[in-house]
């Protein structure tokens, strides 16, 4: 049911955009896409270190859920990032400088791949303990509660996020407190290398919005205006002041949990599956079949995405590291 | 001046610290209509409704978080955790978001919360009622920590600590609530990381801070008796630490003994003494003292209990082996 009637607000998506919208949703998934394919070689390469996890396979989601949200609303998110931060609309060369560690990133070459964070977007960062970000979206939501705005927050967290604690905390005191607050769980089927069907015992995750009396959907997360159109549902009920919602995207990885997991734990036939799936050569065919673009439209953004992503590793190679003198800085408030 | 309780003068810095800025509120379990689990909110649901004094389910994680997630938004929330044993479930808040994301963000988001929460022994409530955790705290940089002794400091130094922009972890004696003494009416900030000379003397420093501030003048005043002149040093907050002040006492008597409730091994009572080693190393007569808790879960038994506990009477007899 959920399915069919979510296809249904996807062909609305699909007729009631413009061409401007449209294109610019293909738009900022082949930016995630390219950034991330950069950022896999430039930590092959060595320029980028620590743990990284690229969003590559699930830039539905991000671009779909963000595209739904106006600029002063908050997005939250995980370790998993890069891909909702740069849909916030957050500079590429930031994102990458802060991968390379560098003074001008995102967060001063403190946080990481993990640890973006941009106040003037509202991207109010990215959290490396599974589930650690949704007690700050339910607070970021009674902010905005308490001082009667017209804001939402939109939280992501994966598959992984269900067990625990935070989140059931965290919905419960959303729903009751009816607070604006549209919960997105990126089911890619994986936590780790572990199977949903291993770590939770209800698989219809968007069923878990029942005990906490919210609305829950599950949307195909491959698509992107699918996404956008569950979201646009549910921004607005929260702005209305009707509480939280529940929306699971189902999704896929197209690379390992990080940079160091080659993703033993599932076949590869599995992953050709996924590939064909792919949303970005998906929203292409359908945006080129239904007349909404034209091969040459769609082309020149692939080479001025290109374009953007060279800069920005040239910007992040070019930039200085962070002095020795930052190393005591912003531990507290000064 | 009035006398009023360490409850009541709680209560009053609430008061005014609502009174004076909108983006205050408190957060927590049992802070509205029951009044506090220790009656320190009570009244003020009748004056500030309930958007502003909040009742929350018992899911300590999710209350830490949404103080943080609020003052990320731009309040200035107060939370109080029950009792700081119940605080060990939102320790992942507490020390992986609060304390760390002016940092891991570069600068660019702050945490401006007090997070409230009674704590120590002493009603024979057993294991998991009765612990004193202020050294997991200090621990943690990131995180303010402090710990008022007397009632005029537990306003001041908590109106002090609303008005800054670091998480705070106020942590309050239980045995204190009752505890009588002068406070000054309205405005009355006590400044931050500041330690206070309780009581001068010159054979012997006394630092201590929270409830074991009672044991260490109790038990200078019985050393005056056999002639030993004692300083207490009540530190009032352990970061900032007033390190100074505790240095300067101890070349003046070059002795130290610390008291503290927590446990004695690796509580925040092995920190201060390591600190007078490297900065008074040469000022020292005899090594640093600690008096502590025993290192054992608390016993139900009011016998053990007590036993378990520092006292007055600890402090003199490690105060005239020292003199």
């Amino acid at each position: 049911m959920a399915l069919e009637r979510d296809k249904h607000i996807a062909e609305r998506s699909l007729l009631t955009m413009n061409e401007g919208q449209l294109t610019e949703l293909y738009r900022r998934m082949v930016l995630i896409r390219h950034f991330e394919d950069k950022t896999a070689e430039m930590y092959s390469r060595g320029k980028i270190t620590g743990f990284c996890h690229l969003y590559a396979g699930e830039e539905a989601v991000a671009v779909g859920a963000i595209s739904a949200l106006y600029d002063k609303d908050y997005v939250v998110s995980t370790y998993r990032e890069h891909g909702h931060c740069l849909a916030k609309g957050a500079s590429p060369r930031a994102v990458m400088a802060e991968l390379f560690g560098k003074a001008t990133g995102l967060s001063r070459g403190h946080g990481g791949s993990m640890h973006l964070f941009d106040p003037h977007l509202r991207f109010m960062g990215g959290y490396a303990i599974v589930g650690g970000g949704l007690p700050l979206a339910a607070g970021l939501g009674f902010s905005i509660f308490y001082k009667e705005g017209p804001e939402v927050v939109c939280c992501f967290f994966g598959d992984g996020a269900l067990p625990q604690g935070a989140f059931h905390e965290s919905l419960n005191i959303a729903s009751l407190w009816k607070l604006p607050v549209v919960f997105i769980c990126e089911n890619n089927f994986y936590g780790m290398g572990t199977l949903v069907q291993n770590a939770i015992s209800q698989q219809d995750l968007y069923r878990f919005a029942e005990p906490y009396k919210m609305p829950g959907v599950r949307v195909d997360g491959m698509d992107v205006l699918e996404v956008y159109g569950a979201v646009t549902e549910a921004a607005a009920r929260a702005r209305e002041g009707d509480g939280p919602s529940l929306i699971e995207a189902i999704t896929y990885r197209f690379r390992g949990h990080s940079m160091s997991d080659p993703a033993e734990y599932r076949s590869r036939r599995e992953e050709r599956i996924w590939q064909e799936r792919d949303p970005i050569k998906n929203f292409r065919r359908k945006l080129l079949h239904d007349g909404r673009s034209t091969e040459p439209q769609l082309d020149e953004i692939e080479k001025e995405i290109t374009a953007i992503i060279d800069d920005a590793v040239k910007f992040a190679e070019e930039s200085p590291e962070p002095s020795l003198d930052e190393l005591g800085k912003y531990v507290y408030v000064e | 001046m009035s006398q009023i309780t360490y409850r009541e003068a709680l209560n009053q810095a609430l008061r005014e610290e609502l009174d004076r800025d909108e983006r205050v509120f408190i957060m927590g379990e049992e802070v509205g209509y029951f009044g506090g689990a220790f009656k320190v909110t009570d009244g003020l649901l009748a004056v500030y409704g309930e958007k502003r004094i909040r009742d929350t389910p018992i899911s300590e994680l999710t209350i830490a978080g949404a103080g943080i997630g609020a003052a990320m938004g731009g309040l200035k929330p107060i939370i109080e955790l029950m009792t700081i044993n119940f605080g060990l479930l939102a320790m992942d808040q507490i020390v992986n978001n609060a304390a760390k994301i002016h940092y891991m963000f570069g600068g660019n988001a702050k945490v401006p919360m007090v997070i409230r929460a009674p704590q120590g022994a002493g009603h024979q409530l057993g294991a998991q009622h009765s612990q004193s955790l202020e050294a997991y705290f200090l621990h943690c940089p990131g995180l303010r920590v402090a710990v008022p002794a007397t009632p005029a400091d537990a306003k001041g130094l908590l109106k002090s600590c609303i008005r800054q922009e670091d998480p705070v972890i106020f942590l309050e004696h239980e045995s204190l609530y009752g505890v009588r003494g002068e406070v000054p009416e309205g405005e009355y900030l006590v400044p931050f990381g500041k330690a206070k000379v309780a009581r001068e003397g010159k054979d012997v420093s006394i630092i201590s801070y929270s409830k074991c501030l009672y044991d260490a003048i109790a038990a200078a005043d019985a050393l005056e008796n056999g002639g030993i002149d004692a300083e207490v040093i009540d530190i009032r907050m352990l970061n900032p630490l007033d390190i100074d002040t505790i240095i300067e006492s101890v070349k003046k008597t070059g002795n130290a003994i610390v008291v503290y409730e927590g446990w004695r091994t690796g509580g925040a009572g092995a920190e201060i003494a390591a600190q007078i080693y490297e900065k008074a190393f040469d000022h020292l007569d005899a090594p640093v003292e600690r008096v502590a808790t025993l290192d054992t879960p608390m016993p139900y038994n009011a016998r053990l209990e007590r036993a378990a506990l520092p006292s007055a009477a600890q402090i003199v007899k490690v105060a005239e082996r020292l003199v």
